[in-house]
């Protein structure tokens, strides 16, 4: 609610502006001197002074004010509220919360905690109030004081384009920063969430766990769902289905490159690129529900309908298999996953190939070679380490994608190779962990945080290995 | 000696040119082969397109239409509360005085009634309601209504449910097939385009549910990422481009910010809950939060492409502009950066476009959610277009199947928009230089 004060800001800064561009005009026609700096430049030098203070304040009222508040109604809480375990206090605030900004909590509140829960509502309402309300003033302030300040400042000869520009190019170094910050928020994100939950789950049992059932007991004394944690099927499923969508991916990919960048005219080219574009474009969730609705009834079909052909037969046991088979399947998900990344592919290695110079085509069919022999023999030796890298980053897309898998490989955290089962990723576990009952802080959310982890640093690894090798590559023909 | 030279020389130099015919058969079969197979890997390419979107063109254009029931009702003061019409049972009332038309009659428990009632939607009963409260000397009279069929009427008045479909996949008696097939041949059934669809946010009935709200939801939230990710990709694309002296430190932001772009976008979403939503307490499933994720997404490619089209600006205008005295600041805000607006531009569009097919961050902060209504503001709980069609993929109402493909045509419809500015964009003011 704090931001209802942005309009205020904004209107404030122009006004300075107007008022700091007339004041530099008339000071400078009164002193008869050739002022140093455009009249312009000053309504910028006092549009800073009275925008940027305020802007801080506000900021910092909006971003401390959560973690202020918490601190402080966590040590005034009632006792009944302090002796619950970390879970649900933690669900008690939150809903005080709620209910003090007008809304209905999460959850029904025993009776002897209801009677505390309105009175901390009552409380959060209070100080929130109190907290908007100091930042709005201490925003003020802080323009006022800013625009004094400049109003005594602009004189015809202050300097303020330097000072504009020098503010101007501080901003932009911030802008750019913001990029190492989102690492940096991404890294210290889930690394905390991380840790929290491995304090709970040792390290070893997640990375070489061979059980994964995340279903844990919210109280202690809950009998039966102790949860496990291994998260070893997830790892298989998810390269399984990585290592599917390869398969389909990168001969269809590299070959459509090969002959767009050496076989196609220039006009079959203009058609074909711009169909790969679209279909790089099309959302993973319509992959997604593709997958699940057409590929994969098509494909439990077609393997029914073979196992139906072979039961009976010499081989039995398989036919009785494939009459099983059900809709979600790893080779589902894979091969759609593989159609979606087919013009990732083609368009790196696309690239790739058109930088090999042409010497050394010229050179290849000099010497009588075929245009396949020139490919075979020349260009793709030639780009390899190149390819070898869009390929590794295609793999990186494969292991992160989420949407497809989500839809249509299931939920079943199966230890297997067998394309024709159901497995389950690590991107699916981290959606149906976030998304189900929530119950921020249990094992449960913070293993999602500690599957993010392990995706984000393996595809970093990955991304990186990739670069470095697509860089060498181009300064290798540079 | 002389004379034999030729000959001995001209035999091998024959089985050589044989060899090499014959091999060169097999080269040139070798090359159509390798020429087939790009042909095939790109007819794959295209031909997946193509099944893709005639597919969901085949389940979606059905939802585009719906059917309409028209009855007479006789508004029955016994029945009808005048202080309060919405809590009217409207769709028993009119079972009922359809089945009395139709010459049955009922069990003690009302099961034709209830058989009967299932064929109607529940917006029967919010018209009519509607229609009492706006007139209630319409109490005691017989006045005509329209309202949509249910859900399932409607897929069988569209053919998707058969007297041949198993009893296990249909819910619906052949005796609710009969009645739907007099209502319709007596006339009272109308096919009508579905204004519904584009009219409503979701509901759990499928013949009220829209994608209105999710469109709005879109909408805010790309708002929100266009304000946040387009100036500050802009500002770090200038001043790498422009302003950044070459050190490690500028590297370091380089190298990130490649990377950054290849990050799996759900770990973007587990950013999402962690500091917009636990630590900030910002509220979920607001298109705040969405449009923060999305916009911290966007950002690596915004970045990447402004710089590109700043690169392509010719370092001639940089110099003349300063050579005229302009200062630096100036020289850039002036003249280069105008100058690759239009590349800055269609760059923003596409990721933009990108922006709005993105689903997986959604799910993570709380999008998942059934929000009915059309979200109002930047911190209200809200849907999204494309968490939209993975809500309704999951939905076990048969109804919902087509609806998630109509869900996706708009969707798609709203990218191409998208994707054929930025095309324009390129065409109408791209430079060569």
């Amino acid at each position: 609610m704090i931001w209802f004060f942005l309009p205020v800001l904004i209107a404030l800064s122009a006004l300075a502006f107007f008022g700091g561009r007339g004041l530099a005009s008339r000071r400078a026609l009164a002193s008869a001197t050739k002022a140093h700096s455009r009249p312009s430049q000053h309504g910028f030098y006092a549009l800073i002074w009275v925008g940027v203070p305020a802007m801080v304040v506000l900021l910092a009222a909006a971003i401390f004010s959560g973690p202020i508040e918490q601190s402080v109604m966590q040590a005034g809480a009632p006792d009944a509220v302090a002796q619950l375990e970390p879970f649900r206090r933690d669900a008690f605030f939150n809903d005080a919360r709620l209910v003090g900004a007008g809304q209905s909590p999460h959850q029904v509140w025993p009776q002897d905690l209801a009677e505390p829960l309105a009175r901390e509502a009552r409380r959060y309402a209070d100080l929130s109030r109190l907290l908007s309300l100091g930042g709005i003033v201490g925003a003020l302030v802080a323009a006022v004081l800013g625009g004094l300040f400049v109003y005594t400042r602009i004189s015809p000869t202050l300097r303020a384009r330097n000072r504009v520009e020098g503010w101007i190019g501080g901003v932009l170094f911030t802008c750019s920063v913001v990029a190492v910050l989102t690492t940096l928020g991404i890294v210290f994100s889930l690394l905390w969430d991380s840790l929290r939950f491995f304090q709970t789950v040792p390290i070893a049992e997640f990375l070489f766990g061979t059980q994964w059932s995340p279903q844990i007991a919210i109280r202690a004394d809950q009998v039966g769902s102790t949860g496990a944690f291994g998260a070893v099927p997830l790892f298989a499923g998810t390269f399984l289905i990585m290592l599917i969508a390869m398969c389909v991916a990168a001969p269809v990919g590299l070959f459509s490159a090969i002959y767009l960048s050496e076989y196609a005219s220039r006009t079959s080219r203009a058609v074909f690129k711009p169909i790969l574009e679209i279909l790089a474009g099309v959302p993973t969730v319509v992959y997604g529900f593709f997958a699940a609705l057409t590929v994969g009834p098509a494909f439990r079909e077609a393997f029914n309908g073979l196992g139906a052909l072979m039961v009976g037969g010499p081989l039995d046991g398989l036919g009785q298999y494939l009459m099983l088979v059900q809709n979600q399947m790893a080779l589902v998900a894979g091969a759609v996953m593989g159609i979606m990344l087919i013009p990732f592919v083609s368009s790196l290695s696309d690239d790739i190939i058109n930088a090999v110079p042409q010497s050394l085509r010229d050179g290849s069919y000099a010497m009588g070679a075929t245009k396949s022999e020139t490919v075979k023999r020349v260009l793709l030796p030639a780009a390899l380490p190149g390819i070898a890298g869009a390929l590794l980053l295609a793999m990186s897309r494969a292991i992160g994608e989420t949407m497809i898998v989500t839809m249509a490989a299931g939920l079943a955290a199966n230890l297997t190779l067998n394309p024709l089962d159901t497995v389950t990723t690590v991107t699916v576990q981290i959606v149906t962990l976030l998304t189900g009952d929530q119950e921020f802080d249990s094992p449960k959310t913070l293993a999602a945080f500690g599957l993010g982890l392990t995706l984000f640093l393996v595809t970093l690894l990955l991304n990186i290995v990739a670069q470095r090798i697509v860089q060498k590559y181009r300064e290798q023909y540079d | 000696m002389t004379e034999a030279a030729p000959d001995m020389s001209a035999a091998p130099i024959k089985g050589r040119t044989d060899r090499l015919q014959a091999g060169l058969k097999a080269r040139y079969a070798r090359e159509r082969r390798f020429k087939l197979y790009g042909v095939m890997a790109i007819a794959v390419a295209v031909g997946f397109l193509l099944l893709l979107l005639g597919r969901i063109i085949e389940q979606g254009h059905t939802a585009f239409y719906a059917h309409e029931l028209t009855v007479p009702v006789y508004m029955d003061p016994a029945r009808i509360d005048r202080a309060y019409p919405q809590g009217t049972n409207f769709q028993l009332l009119v079972a009922e005085q359809q089945l009395a038309r139709f010459g049955i009659t009922d069990d003690a428990q009302g099961t034709q009634a209830t058989a009967m009632r299932t064929l109607l939607s529940s917006e029967l009963k919010f018209r009519a309601a509607a229609m009492i409260r706006e007139n209630p000397a319409l109490i005691g009279q017989t006045v005509s209504v329209t309202a949509p069929v249910s859900d399932e009427a409607d897929l069988y008045y569209k053919g998707e449910i058969t007297a041949d479909t198993p009893a296990a996949q249909r819910r619906f008696s052949d005796q609710q097939m009969v009645w739907l097939d007099r209502l319709k041949s007596e006339g009272a059934v109308r096919s009508q385009f579905n204004s519904a669809l584009f009219q409503n946010g979701d509901s759990t009935e499928p013949e009220q549910a829209g994608v209105l709200g999710a469109v709005v939801g879109s909408a805010l939230m790309l708002l929100v990422t266009a304000l946040i990710a387009i100036p500050i990709g802009v500002g770090a694309a200038v001043y790498l481009e422009e302003f950044s002296p070459r050190n490690r430190i500028t590297d370091l932001i380089e190298v990130n910010i490649n990377n950054l772009a290849a990050v799996p976008s759900i770990v973007y979403g587990l950013l999402g809950v962690a500091l917009f939503i636990n630590w900030m307490n910002l509220p979920r499933s607001s298109p705040l939060v969405g449009g923060l994720v999305l916009a911290l997404m966007a950002l690596p490619t915004i970045i990447i492409a402004t710089r590109s089209s700043l690169k392509a600006v010719p370092p001639s205008i940089r110099e003349a502009a300063l050579a005229m005295g302009a200062s630096k600041t100036q020289t850039v805000f002036q003249h280069v950066l105008p100058l690759a607006m239009p590349g800055v531009m269609t760059g923003t569009i596409i990721s933009m476009a990108h922006a709005l097919g993105e689903t997986a961050p959604l799910l993570l902060i709380g999008m998942v959610s059934f929000v009915p209504g059309i979200p109002g503001g930047l911190t209200e709980p809200t849907g999204a277009l494309p968490s939209l069609v993975y809500i309704w993929e999951n939905a076990s109402e048969r109804a919902f199947h087509e609806r998630t493909a109509a869900a996706i045509m708009v969707l798609l419809a709203f990218m191409i928009v998208m994707n054929a500015a930025a095309i324009l964009l390129r065409r109408r003011f791209e430079r060569r230089w």
